[in-house]
């Protein structure tokens, strides 16, 4: 959590501009500062972060693999590793199976690539004599070996799953951590590449400067003294965003930096409720509580569901009792166990249905109506134009916002109106605008970056027509309900029992939340109360641990449970910091149960006592018996450091004593990963989609398990990359952020004169040099252009950006702020529009923080001179629908 | 956390009774603006510390400061001045923060105390890191550093803006503030060019003096400025001004100590042009770097002389003209 950061001996801020985009937490920095922390700003430009930071390293945009994998080679080869921490509680002792090969053996891939799906098969990354499930990400993986071997199970156990059945044994350890074949040894190889020459070719950082880099986080971390992370989107948003973040987590796992105050990695969401929305998710792929949303097997139901996706071990063992009272919550009455608990309700996943593949569906004529919550993709998203594009060819578009964003008037204003692609009268989309309350406005959460609940209440009513989301969303459905009930739109009778069957998931849905006032505002109290759950008296319950898989419990969102505990709502707590320690344990609510510090067991030996007093966070208490501390343990209370699981013990009880990481199926902290992502069990470093340099450390240019194919489209044309013939074209990295004054895609910002004054106008960043090199004025105008458009923005010319030498040429890179559209108070052209549709592999995210462009002076050509700038471009480079595409 | 950077101020001391009359204006030598001009008994003259030391340059004194004041937008122009669109303080921007960009004083700050004592005794100096301790290697181009600082009206000891208004619509406070009442100024724009900071400007479209009040209206109410509240490091601290200047003494010898040669305070001496301001600085660097006259002077300063001057020249002008009008009188006569 941002408070605990005030811990820290050492702060790295990596891939985020804390200071700007979340300058309330960074408070918390500049406390650790004053108590005599290093602070250390590593990023491709000089913010405002960099400012108040002790060392500033700027580096090449999409190179922070191979950064971090010199800091990690750098732990291994001076022997700079917390050795008791790394031994004892991540998986560094586990052997692998004799099946996987690096891409030290395979040149840049890893074992199971299948060139033709572009794609892995992970069974080669599996812990030898075992198999395991993961805690998050990709669950469905081995679902056919893992459904199967639960209907072997099934038939020797019926409905005990995993007590037995087919034995899967602890994997196979060694604690000397010398087996050639442990993940030790594995990492010890795998990093051995990532030199400091490597870090300076590749990243454009001296040696000198990662050498300080180094010593820094390494001398700050151990016993006695914990070093913090802290990273955004600037780690988030690439083709290999996901393992950017797992590099991060490997380095501090080794240095013993998770679970201990002053420690971990931070991962600071973009907008106020973001965490809220992947806690309950508004993402495709997941169910409430991180279960998994189901695909679309054959016969799957609810058991099979749960042998494939739970574990045998650790709390997701439990994956039952969270599914099963989820399913209470939404259906009620309607979901017993004769009927699997409406498991066949839920909708079934056919592949990826990100908003990326649902703009492919609108542009194929597929997807027909879309709604925009406080959503305004036609600035936000990557390849803005795509966007615009595919919502032209929609039935019907709903825009709920606070003005006239972008996203509600492409039809008649946009881009692509002035350069007479579009022609309004073309155009069939009906588009509804629906003026948006504020959180102002209305009674609710936020759930922040910290997975902290904070309830706000209502200061005034929204005016005119101006509703809250969940007046839409409540009312959208009471009415639909109403339609179908009454047999489907009109009311006229159903054409058949079939369709009344298939109305069933809607109609049996709990529906009932009481409303207040003339507007029928429902109570959003009502709504916090069914996602902490109750039990089979109607009273609320208190933990998650209360909740049982045979229908006796109900809960909308099982790491939410207790967040309504004694019928209070605990996020609405707001005890004063002065009046209580700096956990704050009285303010608001963190999921789970309300710890603020997760996998806090670690902060203790393995015997249970502090690593030292100055980090000491929860402990052992021999005399009660039980774990103390300055945080609600991480830990089952009364599980002795010396308790070791009996054989065949499954959930919760077959985790040892010395086994803090209690959500993995091993207890573990996960240096490799057997399983749960999709592009490999360790990170590699992959050049960005479309870069101008060579992939220095492998044949393998850019990840080869990332989305491009699905994205293959004349408006999403990729580029060149590493010198290959026209990449020349396209000379430059370009990067896009946010700035303090703005707000992600402006709906929040631009529309109002206090914030827009203080950044009226579109601009982007550039070096006195790159300025020199290509005409660029101050304050004047140029032109950016990449294969997918040409846009125009004001010339900031600052010494802020820092010119690299990578791979012995210099090399310039241009800040692009992603804010700005043709509407509102302030306005410019939009960055994405210079984006590629092009997506990391795990979380379907788009590649907007690293990319090749041009720059020229002057503004950009008026009507289709725009196109056709655009077009010679991508002749001058050859660009064909191929191009960049390879795996 | 015991205390924020700088110990952020939960209650009102400044209120009476709140301190149990500890009553602080008076340093040695010092005036009391408050008593001077007839507040007896007045509670504790409260100021502002703005430490840019740890400004981030977010603008959320700007922002809070307009929302609470209803201040209007100030104009939509891209100015070019680094991240600073504001370009100074006036009727219609009573915060402003300045944002200068620079190179780096001698490399980078010494990291830390504790990092210095971080047990090394196993380190085998990382080969390419040789020569540890200095400085990393610079980028090319050289280490920048970024100064930012949120400017304000000064509440002067000696207020010039206040000695020259002729309606009384400049007052003090009891608070020790100076404060603008919008509904007697009558737009004369006399202390527009008395303030030796160019604090104060006219509105257009209303020819009406405004200023920073220093919230005065959430002072009676036992609240901190917008502005202070607002302020998320703490660069930016209200309270009690003999307080602030304890507080601003101890950063400076801390910084000092860590190595931060060029930190000064600005605003703060008693003995200075403008008898010491109410809103005093920590400033990196020059004061002319951020914008601030390095020696402000009260402008009313030499008023009683020039009045002297003034009065004895009116004594001859007015002995030349009665003599003229004699001289025609009797011409006339003549005539």
């Amino acid at each position: 959590m941002q408070q605990d950061l005030q811990n820290a001996d050492c702060i790295v801020i990596q891939g985020s501009n804390m200071a700007e985009c979340h300058p309330v937490g960074f408070q918390w920095v500049m406390e650790a500062k004053a108590r005599g922390a290093a602070v250390i700003h590593v990023d491709p430009r000089f913010t405002r972060t960099s400012a108040l930071a002790d060392l500033h390293v700027p580096l090449r945009a999409g190179s922070d693999i191979a950064f971090l994998g010199g800091i990690i080679n750098y732990v291994l080869s001076q022997e700079k590793y917390f050795r008791e921490y790394v031994v004892n509680y991540t998986n560094a002792a586990t052997v692998i199976t004799g099946q996987f090969a690096d891409t030290e053996d395979l040149d840049g891939l890893f074992s199971g690539f299948d060139p033709e799906h572009r794609g892995y098969d992970a069974r080669t990354w599996q812990y030898e004599e075992a198999e395991v499930q993961a805690a998050s990400g990709q669950r469905d993986e081995l679902y056919e070996d893992r459904a199967a071997m639960a209907s072997v199970r099934q038939a020797g156990r019926g409905e005990a799953h995993g007590s037995g059945g087919a034995h899967v044994g602890p994997p196979r350890t060694d604690p000397t951590l010398e087996h050639p074949r442990c993940v030790f040894q594995i990492l010890r190889r795998h990093f051995a590449r990532y030199t400091p020459e490597i870090v300076e070719q590749i990243c454009g950082v001296p040696p000198r400067t990662f050498g300080k880099v180094c010593e820094l986080v390494t001398g700050n971390s151990g016993r006695d003294r914990t070093t913090a992370f802290v990273y955004s989107v600037g780690w988030t948003q690439h083709t290999v965003g996901v393992q950017y973040i797992r590099t991060a987590a490997i380095l501090q796992l080794l240095l013993g930096n998770i679970g201990r105050p002053g420690g971990g990695i931070l991962a600071l969401r973009g907008h106020a409720s973001i965490q809220g929305s992947t806690d309950i998710p508004t993402l495709f792929n997941l169910l409430p509580g991180y279960i998994p949303m189901p695909h679309a097997h054959g016969n799957e139901d609810l058991d099979a569901f749960v042998a494939a996706e739970g574990t045998d071990k650790g709390y997701w063992a439990q994956l039952r009792a969270y599914l099963v009272s989820l399913l209470k919550a939404w259906w009620g009455p309607a979901a017993t166990p004769d009927n699997g608990f409406c498991f066949g309700y839920l909708p079934r996943l056919t592949g990826s249905h990100s908003t990326y593949e649902t703009v492919m569906a609108q542009l194929a004529g597929d997807c027909k109506g879309y709604f925009l919550f406080g959503e305004n993709p036609a600035v936000g998203s990557a390849n803005a134009k795509l966007q615009r594009l595919g919502m032209s060819r929609l039935d019907w578009l709903v825009v709920r916002d606070f003005s006239l964003i972008e996203s509600a008037t492409w039809w008649k204003d946009g881009p692509e109106i002035e350069t007479g692609e579009m022609r309004t009268t073309d155009i069939g989309t009906e588009v509804f605008f629906l003026p948006a309350a504020a959180h102002t406005e209305k009674d609710g959460s936020f759930t922040s970056t910290q997975r902290l609940l904070q309830w706000h209440h209502q200061a005034v009513a929204p005016a005119g027509d101006a509703r809250s989301d969940l007046w839409f969303a409540y009312h959208l459905g009471r009415i639909v309900r109403e339609k179908l009930a009454a047999g489907g739109p009109g009311g006229q009778a159903s054409p058949g029992h079939a369709a009344a069957e298939m109305d069933r998931p809607v109609l049996d849905l709990t529906w009932d939340y009481p409303t207040r006032g003339e507007t029928a505002e429902p109570e959003a109290e009502a709504v916090l109360a069914e996602i902490n759950g109750y039990d089979a008296h109607g009273d609320p319950l208190s933990s998650y641990q209360q909740l049982n898989g045979d229908g006796s419990t109900a809960c909308g969102c099982w790491i939410y449970c207790g967040v309504y505990a004694g019928g209070v709502n605990q996020a609405a707590r707001r005890k004063p910091g002065r009046d209580q320690d700096w956990i704050a344990s009285e303010w608001g609510w963190a999921w789970p149960a309300n710890r603020r510090i997760l996998y806090n067991r670690a902060s203790a030996d393995p015997g249970g006592r502090p690593w030292s007093q100055r980090k000491a966070l929860v402990w052992w208490d021999e005399e009660r018996a039980a774990w103390t501390g300055h945080d609600v343990p991480d830990f089952a209370a009364g599980k002795s450091p010396r308790y070791r699981p009996p054989d065949g013990a499954t959930g919760a009880d077959a985790l040892s004593g010395i086994d803090p990481f209690i959500m993995q199926a091993d207890g573990k902290a996960w240096l490799f990963a057997p399983a749960g992502l999709l592009d490999g069990p360790l990170p590699a470093h992959y050049e960005p989609q479309d870069c101008p340099f060579p992939n220095l450390l492998y044949k393998q240019q850019r990840n080869p398990a990332r989305q491009v194919l699905p994205f293959v489209h004349p408006g999403n044309r990729f580029q060149p990359s590493g010198g290959a013939p026209g990449s020349d074209a396209f000379p430059y990295v370009a990067t896009t952020y946010r700035l303090t004054e703005h707000h992600t895609a402006g709906g929040m910002s631009r529309w109002l004169p206090y914030l827009a004054e203080l950044q009226p106008e579109f601009f982007c960043e550039v070096s006195p040099e790159l300025a020199a090199e290509r005409g660029l004025e101050h304050l004047g105008w140029a032109t950016i252009v990449t294969a997918r458009n040409a846009i125009e923005a004001r010339v900031l010319v600052t010494g802020r950006m820092t010119p690299l030498t990578v791979q012995g040429r210099r090399l310039h890179q241009v800040g692009i702020p992603y804010h700005w559209g043709p509407n509102g108070c302030s306005r410019g052209d939009p960055a994405n529009d210079l984006a590629s549709i092009s997506l990391d592999p795990n979380v379907h995210i788009q590649e907007v923080k690293a990319f090749a462009c041009d720059i020229r002076p002057g503004r950009r050509p008026r009507g289709p001179g725009r196109v056709e700038l655009v077009r010679e471009y991508q002749r001058r480079a050859g660009i064909t629908e191929q191009t960049g595409t390879e795996p | 956390m015991s205390e924020g950077v700088g110990g952020r101020r939960r209650v009102a001391p400044w209120l009476p009774g709140v301190r149990g009359g500890r009553f602080a204006g008076a340093l040695a030598g010092e005036v009391d603006p408050a008593a001077v001009d007839g507040h007896a008994g007045h509670p504790p003259r409260v100021g502002f510390f703005t430490d840019t030391s740890v400004c981030i340059g977010c603008k959320a004194c700007e922002v809070a400061c307009k929302e609470w004041n209803r201040v209007p937008e100030d104009g939509l122009t891209f100015t070019g001045m680094s991240y600073d669109n504001t370009g100074g303080l006036g009727a219609d921007s009573w915060r402003h923060v300045a944002f200068i960009e620079q190179p780096a004083p001698g490399g980078l700050p010494r990291a830390t105390q504790p990092q210095a004592q971080a047990s090394r005794d196993s380190v085998d100096v990382f080969a390419l890191a040789a020569g540890g301790d200095g400085p990393a290697e610079p980028p090319a181009g050289g280490q920048l550093r970024w100064l930012m600082s949120s400017d304000v009206c000064k509440h002067c000891t000696h207020a010039a803006c206040l000695d020259v208004c002729p309606t009384g619509s400049l007052f003090r406070t009891e608070f020790g503030t100076v404060v603008v009442q919008e509904d007697i100024c009558n737009g004369c724009g006399y202390c527009i060019p008395a303030c030796p900071y160019g604090v104060i400007g006219r509105r257009a479209g209303d020819g009406r003096a405004w200023k920073c009040t220093l919230c005065y209206d959430r002072l009676g109410d036992g609240m901190e400025p917008a502005c202070a509240k607002a302020c998320p490091t703490d660069s930016i601290q209200f309270g009690p001004l003999e307080e602030l200047r304890e507080r601003a003494a101890g950063r400076l010898a801390r910084l000092h100590q860590a190595g931060v040669a060029g930190a000064r305070l600005y605003g703060e001496d008693p003995r200075d042009g403008v008898g010491g301001a109410g809103a005093f600085f920590l400033l990196l660097d020059e004061p002319e770097v951020y914008g601030l006259p390095p020696d402000p002077v009260v402008t009313t300063r030499d008023l009683p002389s020039m009045w002297r001057h003034v009065a004895a020249a009116a004594v001859a002008v007015t002995a030349a003209a009665a003599a003229s009008f004699a001289a025609d009188l009797l011409g006339r006569r003549l005539r």
